[in-house]
């Protein structure tokens, strides 16, 4: 039996089928209270799906998933008063004024009257939107869009909230005011769960859940992750005749994974192969070596190398 | 239910019909347009009807038969002609719509009490005013005919023989067979059915279409919430409209008011609970404003025209399509409307429509609500 606190979510081989597509594979983790856990993922890879199923707001096929403490199937009302959800497109009113649109929204999630003036006053000074609340929400640039959203959404002081891809689309500076604020939230104890494309965006999160075709390929914090992800280490190569050397490195025993970054090369080679060993071998072939050099991956080579990976094991399942 | 939010819905609703002008122009002009084109438009009245006469007798009874279409209201005697053919092409190209041929032994014919043959020729292109026209004439002819005897009695010295049998018709309610106080009332119901489907078939479809619907059923609001909460305002806006009908009706087109004010306001506010019940079932069930709207007019506007007897009276429609006037809930507002300006009747007799519409209007919400999930899938 799960046992669970007002602010975790915990989930169990949950499963979303849309006719014969699955969206939703077998899915399970738990948050931990007060952590910002990113789910990153390229489109379509069930991120969406799998937050909607948390908030109520579409049945599973199968499994568990426990939000607050309370079943999404038995109890969706309950999570309902216990969450802040900002869905994926902008979703707040835009033939209302701001002040309209938060007054609307601390009625639907009974703020009470004593608290509702304070309440908005903070939205208002969190979103930055101090002196234009009769602006019409539809006449908000993308930045204050997002904000005021968010601010909506955490009116009643949900003890967890879910964010659908909430920068995207909104520009560098926006997307990092509005990360200070999550942090901000995650300080005062409030359990973040965010979904991102922006890998830069995932470095934020505490914990990351990486998902492809609908399956969680990868669950851990972004150092775990990146270092757990590359079986070997990380060689950043710098040399001409980039083609001819990738076709030399392929054959070259201990390189695993060759690829291209911008005008450089990154290489996965096992513990064995060293760097004298590679430069010796491309200098035999007459291509001059600028800089060779261990590097840290990033989150991005982690999850190239993992998605990767999965897909190769996925293949060797097929008959053949 | 939690009153706070309700009405946190109706006053969102209030401001986005306030600042959608195309919705304010509905509220507003329908109940103008609609009384002006169908008040003055359907006239379902024959009067005036064009006559050409072919007299081949020209005596002085001729003329006095001739005289009596003259001065009927129904008809104008628009020209007597001499010759027969001059009658078809006057039929043929529409100068008129009834052509009467008298014989050249008429007056012959009343003299030695034989019968006279009267011909009538009608256009019976419009039916409607066919039928009217023949009746009319039959009137005038019966009347003359009448006289013609009593004169013939006198004449001849009988022994005054009292008529057996004579009607002494009087219509009631709408004394002088106005069609116009039979239309006019019964407009409202055609308004509150354009004005209620239309505007709330939109406003549920509005919130999926641009995607706040998923932000607001992530909230703890429920669906009843949300069905009443958004229909109170254009509850509102609806009775408003009525009362501007009623005005109309009264002041402008001069229909006789004779009933209670409490069983038209009782009656209308029933009616308009089905009607935005069944604009917001159709809003739900669609999720498009494009086919809530198309969908809205087709389910309320024709059939509340053409099958709840506002312009047809049911007992005349086909035995077939009866059965589906009761789908209707204009069927049973047009009763009460009808009942409240002419016939002048009470709360206490208009309980079968009104019951009719309670539970017409229990139904629709309910569907609504059973419809309205707070779900995605």
């Amino acid at each position: 039996m799960m046992r669970s606190s007002g602010n975790s979510v915990e989930v169990e081989n949950l499963v979303k089928r849309f006719g014969d597509f699955t969206a939703v594979d077998r899915i399970s983790f738990q948050t931990r209270a007060g952590e910002v856990f990113g789910f990153l993922g390229p489109n379509g890879s069930g991120k969406s799906t799998t937050i909607r199923i948390l908030c109520g707001l579409l049945r599973p096929t199968s499994g568990r998933a426990i939000v607050a403490g309370y079943d999404v199937v038995q109890s969706p009302e309950l999570i309902r008063r216990n969450i802040g959800y900002m869905s994926q497109k902008f979703s707040l009113y835009a033939d209302l004024t701001v002040f309209e649109n938060l007054r609307f929204y601390a009625g639907m999630y009974g703020v009470p009257a004593a608290e509702l003036r304070a309440r908005i006053d903070w939205a208002l000074e969190m979103a930055g939107l101090r002196g234009r609340e009769s602006n019409l929400t539809g006449t908000l640039s993308g930045g204050w869009k997002q904000r005021l959203a968010l601010g909506c959404a955490v009116l009643h002081r949900p003890p967890i909230v879910f964010l659908d891809e909430p920068t995207s689309g909104v520009d560098p500076l926006s997307r990092r005011l509005f990360w200070e604020l999550i942090q901000r939230m995650s300080s005062e104890g409030v359990t973040i769960f965010v979904t991102t494309h922006y890998m830069d965006e995932a470095e934020y999160c505490n914990r990351l859940a990486l998902m492809n075709g609908g399956k969680l390929i990868a669950l851990g914090t972004p150092t775990e992750l990146k270092l757990g992800a590359i079986r070997g280490s990380l060689l950043l190569l710098e040399c001409d005749r980039l083609g001819d050397a990738i076709a030399r490195l392929r054959h070259l025993d201990g390189v695993r994974d060759v690829a291209v970054f911008g005008n450089a090369l990154h290489l996965v080679v096992s513990e064995a192969a060293d760097s004298a060993a590679i430069r010796a071998a491309l200098e035999a072939d007459a291509i001059s070596v600028t800089s060779l050099h261990t590097i840290r991956p990033s989150l991005e080579d982690a999850f190239v190398a993992l998605t990767a990976r999965r897909g190769a094991e996925a293949s060797s399942e097929l008959p053949s | 239910m939690n009153l706070r939010r309700l009405l946190a819905i109706s006053r969102k609703e209030v401001f986005q019909v306030v600042r959608d002008s195309r919705s304010l122009l509905i509220v507003l002009l329908m109940p103008l347009m609609l009384m002006t084109t169908l008040g003055y438009g359907v006239n379902l009245d024959a009067r005036h009807i064009r006559v050409f006469a072919f007299d081949r007798e020209g005596s002085q009874a001729s003329q006095d038969l001739l005289k009596r279409f003259q001065s009927s209201a129904y008809f104008d005697l628009v020209a007597i002609v001499t010759d027969y053919r001059a009658l078809a092409a006057a039929l043929d190209d529409g100068r008129c719509q009834l052509a009467i041929v008298i014989p050249y032994d008429f007056s012959a014919r009343l003299h030695d009490g034989r019968p006279a043959n009267i011909q009538a020729l009608v256009d019976g292109s419009d039916n409607n005013t066919a039928q009217l026209a023949i009746g009319y004439a039959q009137g005038v002819l019966a009347s003359y005919g009448a006289a013609v005897q009593a004169e013939y009695l006198r004449k001849s010295n009988a022994p005054t023989v009292n008529p057996v049998l004579s009607v002494e018709a009087r219509t009631w309610f709408n004394e002088d067979l106005e069609s116009k106080n039979f239309i006019v009332p019964g407009v409202a119901a055609i308004v509150m059915a354009v004005v209620g489907v239309l505007l709330t078939s939109l406003t549920v479809a509005r919130e999926w279409e641009r995607g706040t619907m998923e932000q607001l059923i992530s909230t703890p609001v429920t669906s009843l919430e949300i069905i009443i909460g958004k229909l109170l305002p254009y509850f509102a806006l609806g009775m408003f409209d009525t009362a501007v009908c009623a005005a109309i009706a009264v002041w402008w087109f001069q229909v006789p008011f004779r009933g209670s004010l409490i069983a038209l306001t009782v009656g209308s506010g029933i009616y308009l609970i089905a009607i935005l019940g069944l604009g917001f079932w159709i809003s739900v069930a669609t999720k498009h404003q494009l086919a809530a709207s198309q969908i809205g007019l087709v389910t309320a506007f024709l059939p509340s025209f053409l099958l709840s007897g506002f312009t047809f009276p049911i007992d005349q429609m086909p035995v077939g399509v009866q059965p589906f006037t009761y789908l209707i809930a204009a069927r049973y507002y047009i009763v009460i409307l009808k009942s409240v300006f002419l016939r002048g009747s009470s709360l206490g007799f208009l309980a079968g429509p009104l019951i009719a519409l309670v539970i017409y209007a229990a139904i629709m919400v309910f569907l609504a609500k059973q419809s309205f999930h707070k779900s995605l899938a």
